[in-house]
């Protein structure tokens, strides 16, 4: 094993997962950077230099404009996230356990929704939201992402179901449990890791969505990642601020990833089709 | 006979109970998904090009305006060569990380971290910060002057390879390539996780055997390991095609349209062209060859996908 050249080739893997582990974390370094300098450090030529001293005042100012953009998204993704999961739920439990003739073509039909490019159903979603007084409103935005999270949630539901063994439901079955009291006597309770995987996934989405976001809402109604786009095309802001403003904005999903990362990863694997 | 017709009433409220937890969704998403496509295809078909609606038919006007249109021409060309040049980046990436990480690395959790927590972040904040990174009077440009090299980024107007096709000249735009260095820095993630997966799946007796054998360890990963990853990488490309063909928000964010358009997509086209040009039609026509490129992909996999469950 400590042959030079095995010694080596170790040696060139470390040098290459360091190296792209620099490029990976560069984006995130010269956000803290920039975002902790004084007014007087932040010039273009010193992007890269570290500050002096810490200084909090683009994070104040950050805040100052997306803070109640900021609480939108919160408004917005909780309620959202829990009723598409809720959905998920229902769904992938009849599609796993009570399967029927064609409720595999039923299932296919209700993945297409999570593949097509939203451009395709916005103009007729926009004149629909205006008619029914939905349009530019946080209830509408809610509406949107529980309707068009059915595909993944009912996908990861599915598949999560799938692993709870047939032979449990059948031996409630012949107790006398019948659909309503299976669900809720031995699918629900075991589902909680289910529930976590989903509302990860599902959070992390709809806070980070954007298209849906900056064509149905306007000005105070907007989630934090318009209010950021919006600060970023700005020319008067300084760029030390958008730092500050991008962080601000990726921090619950960062936390949410740091915190419970592993069922983050599980989602990516559950969401994948296959899994 | 009677405890049998119970039963059998009893099994067909549990059907009727069934039907009723999934009528909801399915009408939603017949109407929302199915129905509203099909609207946004008769929009595409009509007149509707100012901000008031008109229905009028137009038949495939739309369509052969958008074809013969220099900005649209430049997202086709675009779209295409960011969905190779993304997605290659991202299993070539994915992959070599998920090989060397596999091999009991030190710091093993802290270098996967390290290559997923993008994959947390929103596209458009991935966007503000590299538009700062890959900005030519700043960012990664200031370590590259000391080299004497400044490359131009996604300022960049060249377009590589070039040759003149129907309105504009066709190749690999150069500034397309900071929306791949971006994009894939975010999604690489993605495919790690995935072939980490799938290697973590592969019995360690197949490599011990093929070892017994004598197969070097090149041999090993060419023969035995590549071959079992290929569904996943079906996957990955499949996932990373649905999503560089609707691009939409990073682009947005990062650079806009880009001079000559270089740095343009559909979706970004049809989001302006509707919703600040108030051509609606033009906007639809956009939307469904948008669906069409997906669907291109999406509907043999979900197809071969539905078989192999039955």
């Amino acid at each position: 094993m400590t042959t030079p050249s095995h010694y080596f080739a170790r040696l060139l893997k470390y040098f290459i997962l360091i190296v792209l582990a620099l490029f990976f974390l560069m984006p995130v370094y010269v956000i803290l950077v920039t975002s902790l300098k004084p007014l007087d450090e932040i010039s273009l030529s010193q992007m890269w230099a570290l500050p002096t001293s810490i200084d909090f005042s683009s994070y104040v100012q950050a805040f100052e404009e997306l803070g109640p953009n900021f609480l939108n998204s919160f408004y917005l993704a909780i309620p959202a996230t829990l009723l598409s999961a809720l959905l998920g739920a229902m769904n992938g439990y009849v599609l796993s356990k009570w399967k029927f003739k064609g409720s595999e073509t039923l299932f296919t039909v209700i993945l297409f929704g999570m593949f097509i490019p939203y451009q395709s159903i916005l103009i007729p979603l926009i004149q629909f939201l205006d008619t029914i007084g939905l349009y530019n409103s946080i209830l509408g935005l809610i509406f949107v992402h529980v309707v068009y999270g059915l595909p993944i949630t009912t996908l990861m539901f599915r598949n999560f179901y799938a692993n709870i063994p047939d032979e449990m439901l059948e031996s409630a079955r012949i107790d006398g449990a019948g659909f309503l009291g299976i669900f809720r006597h031995i699918i629900l309770p075991l589902s909680i890791t289910g529930f976590v995987v989903v509302a990860i996934w599902q959070f992390t989405n709809i806070w980070n969505e954007f298209l849906f976001a900056v064509t149905i809402t306007q000005s105070d109604q907007q989630p934090v990642m318009v209010a950021l786009q919006n600060l970023s095309g700005s020319q008067i802001v300084q760029w030390n601020v958008q730092m500050a403003g991008a962080f601000i904005a990726a921090l619950p999903t960062l936390l949410v990833y740091m915190i419970l990362g592993k069922y983050f990863v599980r989602g990516l694997l559950a969401g994948s089709v296959k899994g | 006979m009677a405890t049998k017709q119970k039963t059998k009433q009893k099994f067909s409220k549990d059907q009727w109970l069934a039907i009723g937890f999934l009528a909801p969704s399915i009408l939603l998403i017949l109407v929302f998904v199915y129905g509203f496509i099909s609207w946004t295809g008769y929009v595409s078909l009509s007149n509707w090009n100012t901000i008031v609606p008109d229905f009028s038919f137009a038949g495939l006007k739309n369509y052969l305006y958008l074809f013969s249109d220099f900005r649209f021409q430049s997202d086709l060309r675009n779209m295409l060569f960011f969905t190779i040049l993304f997605i290659g980046a991202v299993i070539i990436l994915g992959l070599g990380l998920a090989i060397l990480l596999d091999k009991k690395i030190k710091g093993e959790s802290f270098f996967r971290n390290i290559f997923l927590f993008p994959m947390a972040l929103s596209f458009v904040v991935t966007g503000v910060v590299w538009q700062w990174l890959l900005n030519p009077s700043t960012g990664v440009n200031n370590f590259l002057k000391t080299f004497g090299i400044e490359p131009l980024w996604y300022t960049d107007t060249n377009i590589l390879a070039g040759f003149q096709w129907g309105q504009i000249e066709f190749g690999v735009p150069v500034a397309i390539l900071s929306i791949v260095i971006a994009s894939a820095w975010q999604m690489t993630g993605f495919a790690l996780a995935m072939y980490l997966a799938g290697l973590r799946g592969i019995p360690e007796e197949l490599r011990e055997a093929a070892r017994m054998d004598g197969a070097s360890e090149l041999q090993i990963y060419r023969k035995i390991i590549l071959p079992q990853l290929r569904p996943i990488t079906a996957s990955v490309v499949i996932m990373m095609a649905h999503i560089s063909l609707k691009i939409f928000d990073l682009i947005y964010a990062m650079t806009g349209p880009g001079a000559n358009f270089v740095t343009d997509v559909p979706g970004l086209y049809m989001f302006e062209t509707t919703f600040r040009g108030n051509y609606y039609a033009h906007g639809a026509a956009i939307a469904i060859i948008m669906l069409l490129a997906v669907a291109i992909f999406i509907v043999p996999y979900l197809w071969n996908n539905r078989r192999a469950d039955s």
